[in-house]
């Protein structure tokens, strides 16, 4: 189905307007991506080292979906995995990622390469890392437009032109043409989000993509993000170590610890009532506005190094509730509709989320 | 141990007194970067004082001159009564051990070459003071005082984690008995889950040692989780400077109330209070800033007077000073 997408299509979803893709209930389509027992290990110098294990999810189309966790939990790896962005020679990648329906593992690289930029995109940290200084950016949007639907040049820079007005820049017509030094860093990223979106894509993965910007300029990139996927039907993956970014964009969280997932619930019902002990220990970190001065909660320990994963439960060490069983194996077990985690107590616990 | 323990908890004694402070950048071409331009403020003994602001505001600038890393262009700063432009270099010196800094990136403050016990030791070695044996007695003292093992004394620093670094900087910064340390980004480097254990590692010493702190950061809830007072920089300039809690809720500065309502909050939907002030643009380059005030170009409520005046710097509450023309005591703007 995807190779066989027509020029016409992009024509049909023009941009801003509608897609039938964005149902009002997104959690009961078929999931745009389908991600099933994904382990991802790199070879290096000291043999094997495991990064991710079993990690699985789904993502409806139009849903817009946070994957949260601390500084090498294994979330931006797997945001690169999706779209085989990982070096061929040290990732090992097993388990199953489908997208509408095609199986991205075993595709070959040219066909891969056409569903880079236009029906996944992918928007990182750094805008500067990203686009190449030495074209403009007009040169950088078109060459990517005409890369997947051949157009004569002309409609590519006149879409190229709107999609800039699209994501706020001011005087596109203008701004077109000039290199990405020339932007501020709220600016470049919106060029990248612009970017992300000329082919309309089905899917974009942002990799921390607020984590560089001051905060005011992070809410108005947040509001951009939501705004869009809202009118475009655009599904997003949004990776962040941020939980109130989560909070304000998606409507489901993916917690991952030490390369698994943990937890996957909607966002409201974790920040009420986790089901995971970490994901309440994530949440009760945070240093609230209305409760200021006191001690400070915090996890104890540190995560552990993937040489010297524990048995059984990867947080068990720092986790309050360890006992019995946790030495075992952990599934992911369903708490109730729509909420899983990965702890055979977790129906048992009440957890302390980020509200009381 | 201590040579600040004399001093109680918030006394009126200022430790650091700033006026008018201004650091100015030479460009090629013959401009300047504005990054401090006129700022004034004091900090108490026994106080957190926190800075915040975005990127180009000045906060870092203003936290590496209060230590004597910049040189101030213009104005004074005073260490007690002390102006220490008139110092010499020795009495500088002397004075300046009581005045420390800790940085953002704790892997970057360490040098990787050298065990912890190295790095602890050098800067009372640099200060010439006690002999080997005493200093490291201190170094370990210290270690254990950042709630170390005394054993990782002889690791190097990549064998210890983000906040086991950390730790290791603030003890550096204790083995010379400073009565005032500036925290400049301190655990913004560091997971979430381990920033809780550093910040209240640093109310512990405070309320131990008598400390006094400068806490510089972007983050708002860490800010309002630790200082007593809050001050606001905005494109080199001090906009608002008042009590933590008058600060976070009756914030009087438009610009203020702009940072408070963009920070994502942690809530489930349904107790989100709906969006903000919603600044358009971002921070004007410190090269050519804006004439009047200097939040103008995003303040929703600019008028032509902020573009011909530099707004004072009024008390308008008591204790709570604001930078701007149309601040009203009950924080609305007009």
């Amino acid at each position: 189905m995807l190779v066989a997408k027509s020029e016409q299509s992009i024509g049909a979803a023009a941009l801003g307007g509608g897609n039938p893709a964005a149902s009002p209930d997104p959690s009961h389509a078929a999931p745009i991506l389908d991600v099933r027992g994904l382990s991802i290990s790199f070879r290096g110098r000291d043999g094997i080292t495991h990064v991710t294990r079993d990690v699985s999810f789904q993502v409806a189309p139009g849903e817009r979906v946070g994957v949260v966790g601390e500084s090498g939990c294994g979330k931006s790896v797997t945001g690169l995995s999706l779209l085989r962005l990982l070096p061929e020679r040290t990732a090992i990648i097993n388990g199953e990622i489908r997208f509408d329906g095609c199986d991205l593992m075993s595709m070959k690289p040219k066909e891969i390469r056409k569903i880079r930029g236009r029906d996944i995109s992918m928007i990182f940290q750094e805008p500067m890392t990203a686009l190449d200084p030495v074209f403009t950016v007009g040169q950088q949007l078109i060459e990517t437009l005409r890369t997947h639907y051949p157009m004569p040049f002309a409609e590519a820079r006149d879409r190229s032109v709107q999609a800039l007005r699209d994501v706020g820049i001011p005087s596109p017509e203008q701004r077109i043409d000039e290199y990405p030094h020339q932007f501020s860093g709220g600016m470049r990223q919106r060029v990248m989000i612009a970017m992300a979106l000329i082919c309309k894509p089905k899917l974009i993965i942002a990799d921390e993509p607020t984590t560089a910007l001051d905060v005011t300029v992070q809410a108005q990139i947040i509001d951009l993000l939501k705004e869009l996927s809202e009118n475009t039907g655009t599904a997003l993956l949004f990776i962040t170590h941020d939980l109130g970014v989560v909070a304000e964009t998606c409507s489901r969280m993916i917690t991952m610890y030490a390369g698994e997932v943990v937890e996957s619930s909607p966002v409201d019902d974790v920040l009420r009532r986790p089901g995971h002990p970490y994901t309440s220990g994530l949440l009760r970190s945070l240093p609230r506005l209305s409760d200021r001065g006191g001690r400070l909660p915090f996890i104890p320990g540190r995560v552990p190094s993937p040489h010297a994963m524990p048995e059984g439960c990867r947080y068990q060490e720092r986790c309050a509730h360890a006992g019995a069983g946790c030495d075992r194996y952990q599934q992911m077990v369903e708490i109730s509709e729509g909420r899983h985690a990965r702890c055979h107590k977790a129906a048992d616990l009440e957890l302390e989320g980020a509200v009381t | 141990m201590s040579t600040a323990s004399q001093s109680s908890v918030e006394d009126d004694r200022n430790i650091v007194t700033v006026e008018n402070l201004k650091i100015h950048f030479p460009l090629k071409g013959g401009q300047t970067v504005k990054a401090v331009d006129g700022v004034s403020f004091q900090i108490r003994a026994g106080e957190t004082l926190g800075i915040i602001g975005e990127s180009g505001s000045g906060k870092s600038t203003v936290g590496r001159a209060l230590v004597g890393l910049l040189k101030p262009t213009g104005g004074t700063l005073r260490y007690g009564d002390t102006d220490i432009s008139a110092l010499s270099a020795s009495e500088y010196k002397r004075l300046r051990k009581n005045y420390q800094i800790i940085f953002q990136d704790p892997h970057a403050a360490l040098n990787p070459r050298m065990t912890i016990l190295q790095s602890l030791v050098e800067p009372m070695e640099i200060q010439g003071e006690g002999t080997r044996e005493s200093r490291r007695k201190t170094a370990l003292a210290a270690l254990e005082r950042a709630g170390l093992a005394t054993e990782i004394a002889l690791r190097h620093p990549h064998e210890l984690s983000g906040g086991q670094k950390q730790r290791i900087n603030i003890a550096r910064a204790l083995t010379v008995h400073p009565q005032f340390i500036v925290c400049d980004e301190v655990v913004a480097a560091l997971d979430v889950s381990v920033r809780g254990s550093i910040l209240n590692l640093f109310a512990d010493l405070q309320e131990e040692l008598g400390l006094t702190y400068a806490f510089i950061t972007h983050d708002i809830s860490v800010v309002a989780h630790v200082s007593q007072r809050v001050g606001v920089m905005y494109l080199g300039n001090m906009m608002e400077l008042g009590p933590t809690d008058a600060v976070i809720e009756n914030p009087l500065h438009p610009y203020t109330q702009a940072l408070l309502s963009a920070e994502p909050r942690p809530v489930p939907s349904d107790m989100r209070e709906d969006r903000r002030i919603r600044l358009e643009g971002e921070i004007p380059s410190p090269v050519a800033p804006p004439s009047g005030c200097r939040f103008r170009t995003r303040c929703p409520f600019a008028t032509e007077k902020c573009k011909t005046e530099v707004p004072q710097w009024r008390e308008i509450v008591r204790n709570h000073r604001v930078a701007c023309h149309y601040a009203t005591p009950d924080g609305r703007i007009g």
